[in-house]
């Protein structure tokens, strides 16, 4: 509990000294309305079938886009190594790191979803299901952003990283075009994204169809995601400490 | 008064470097203990083992009884560091900054700003709390590390350098503040590479030059190592380039420090040379402005024990990075 308190606090600076800027908060918002109205002004009657999409890459660009240089920019500044001198375990450091993007995603997804799914006419099915899977999500992509961040040395490495990740992502997790359609070897490749299973999860809460795996199975893959990628970032920061310290 | 911190072997390379080479001391609880050597001799990764942030190739440490290399959080909750970079977060002020290492030190809620506030009075930064980190000017940065690296009452304190790069007036201030807290039964670990500032702060104090100690003493008694030589310090209208080689040819002279126009001598018998450096003077044309005969400083007795040359010991590190 005492380290759930502390990773809390470490949370609460980084949104207070990072997330919570005008042009963080800005840049969040207006990535997810541009692609929004691209969409609309495309195909005004498909605006429904691609809410889910849109929300979902709401989620991973907010939850992502402090994430990936925290740590690498804490570092230069030295105040990764305040960090690392108070008595707390690396993994609570890692957490709390996480939950600040994971808080910041919630919080810009949250203000584009209510709009969006107000703007289209969809009403939420069932409110904690939708709930659920956005959390989760955040804390996937936040782990993802924080994997980046621990597995780089610069900022431009990060940003450029990130990239690489959330652009094919956006491309592979069925927004634009079905699973179902794409050629083969792509389908397998979108089944190991988590975004895959954040968009599958919103289209059976917001009954949109197209769903491509049962509700329960989107959210346990999800866990599994956010497990596999902080143990996974938790292996590699503990690295980086014994390389660089 | 026992020993709260015990150093056993401790080792640490680089790669191939030996950074600390095989160091073993023990400090006692309310001890003043200074780790003096130039830049690079390895007083940094000295403290950072210390403090369980570098793993030790070899060897090990004990803080207030927990192995720093097993039982890194218990170390770290009994210990406070300051680092050579001051390193609080820059867009916190002074106030958030106190207060949110209150929180991850896991001081209590209602207690927090009243700790905050008592160290910002008591560091003269009151007028200072409500802005950034990043504002201050490098000497109130310096205050505010030591204030932020007080707040949960550490046992021990650990200070890197601590007035590196500072002006006269901060560097006194802190090195006041640094009595003060001794005053108050703290434990201080201080690494520094100006010898004046360890014979005034220390208790004792290990001379290290690359990586190993040389000696662990007292000022006073690694003073009197050197009691036996004799200083002649003899202060010049000029200082004709050659003059430095051609006294040093002369018998009897241990060693020539100058500094501008003031040459020291470290002479075994001043009886058997003052006469022949007064003459090599006067025969290249120099007029003495002034002749002083002084008794060994800690600085003499460094340079004696290390061989190196003070002025290497003059030399800041460059700083790198860091919200300075």
């Amino acid at each position: 509990m005492n380290e759930i308190k502390k990773a809390y606090f470490i949370a609460k600076k980084d949104m207070g000294a990072y997330y919570l800027k005008p042009p963080l908060i800005s840049w969040g918002l207006m990535l997810p309305v541009a692609f929004a109205l691209a969409f609309y002004l495309r195909n005004p009657a498909g605006i429904k079938d691609v809410t889910p999409g849109l929300i979902g890459m709401t989620l991973l660009f907010s939850s992502t886009s402090m994430a990936a240089i925290v740590i690498t920019f804490e570092k230069r500044i030295g105040a990764l190594e305040r960090l690392l001198l108070a008595p707390l375990h690396t993994r609570t450091i890692l957490f709390g790191k996480a939950l600040g993007s994971a808080l910041f995603g919630l919080l810009i997804t949250f203000l584009i979803a209510v709009a969006i799914v107000a703007a289209v006419g969809l009403s939420i099915k069932n409110v904690i299901a939708f709930i659920s899977v956005i959390i989760l999500s955040a804390l996937a992509f936040s782990c993802l952003g924080i994997l980046i961040s621990v597995g780089v040395k610069e900022v431009f490495e990060a940003m450029t990283l990130s990239n690489f990740f959330r652009f094919p992502m956006i491309f592979l997790c069925g927004v634009f075009l079905p699973i179902s359609s794409m050629p083969f070897p792509l389908p397998i490749v979108s089944y190991l994204l988590p975004l895959t299973y954040t968009v599958d999860g919103l289209r059976h809460c917001l009954s949109t169809g197209g769903t491509v795996a049962p509700f329960w199975t989107d959210l346990l893959i999800l866990s599994a995601f956010v497990f596999l990628i902080f143990s996974l970032s938790l292996l590699m920061f503990k690295k980086r400490i014994r390389q660089e310290f | 008064m026992g020993d709260v911190i015990q150093v056993q072997d401790l080792t640490k390379f680089y790669g191939s470097t030996l950074a600390v080479d095989h160091i073993s001391f023990n400090i006692k609880e309310g001890e003043v203990f200074g780790f003096l050597g130039p830049n690079g001799a390895g007083k940094t990764t000295t403290i950072r083992m210390m403090v369980g942030l570098t793993q030790p190739s070899s060897g090990t440490a004990w803080v207030d009884g927990h192995n720093v290399t097993k039982e890194t959080v218990e170390v770290k909750k009994t210990i406070g560091l300051v680092p050579e970079t001051s390193n609080l977060y820059g867009e916190l002020t002074a106030l958030e900054n106190l207060i949110y290492q209150a929180e991850l030190y896991g001081v209590l809620r209602k207690e927090r700003r009243i700790k905050a506030s008592q160290l910002l009075e008591e560091f003269g930064l009151k007028e200072h709390q409500d802005k950034p980190f990043q504002k201050l000017s490098r000497g109130l940065k310096r205050r505010l590390t030591i204030a932020a690296t007080l707040i949960h009452h550490p046992k021990i304190l650990f200070l890197d350098e601590p007035t590196t790069g500072l002006d006269v007036m901060s560097a006194r201030g802190l090195r006041k503040l640094i009595l003060d807290s001794k005053k108050k039964g703290l434990t201080i670990f201080l690494t520094t590479h100006y010898i004046p500032e360890a014979e005034t702060l220390c208790d004792r104090i290990a001379v290290v030059v690359q990586g190993k100690i040389r000696i662990i003493d007292t000022p006073e008694n690694i003073k009197a190592q050197v009691k036996e030589t004799e200083i002649l310090e003899i202060g010049l209208d000029r200082l004709p380039e050659d003059l430095k080689g051609l006294l040093l040819s002369l018998d009897g002279i241990e060693k020539i420090l100058i500094d501008e126009n003031r040459i020291r001598f470290h002479v075994e018998s001043l009886n058997q040379v003052a006469f022949h450096i007064l003459k090599s003077m006067e025969d290249r044309g120099v007029t003495i402005r002034s002749i002083n005969t002084l008794s060994p400083n800690l600085e003499d007795a460094f340079i004696r024990l290390t061989g190196l040359d003070s002025e290497l010991m003059k030399i800041d590190k460059v700083i790198k990075g860091g919200p300075e």
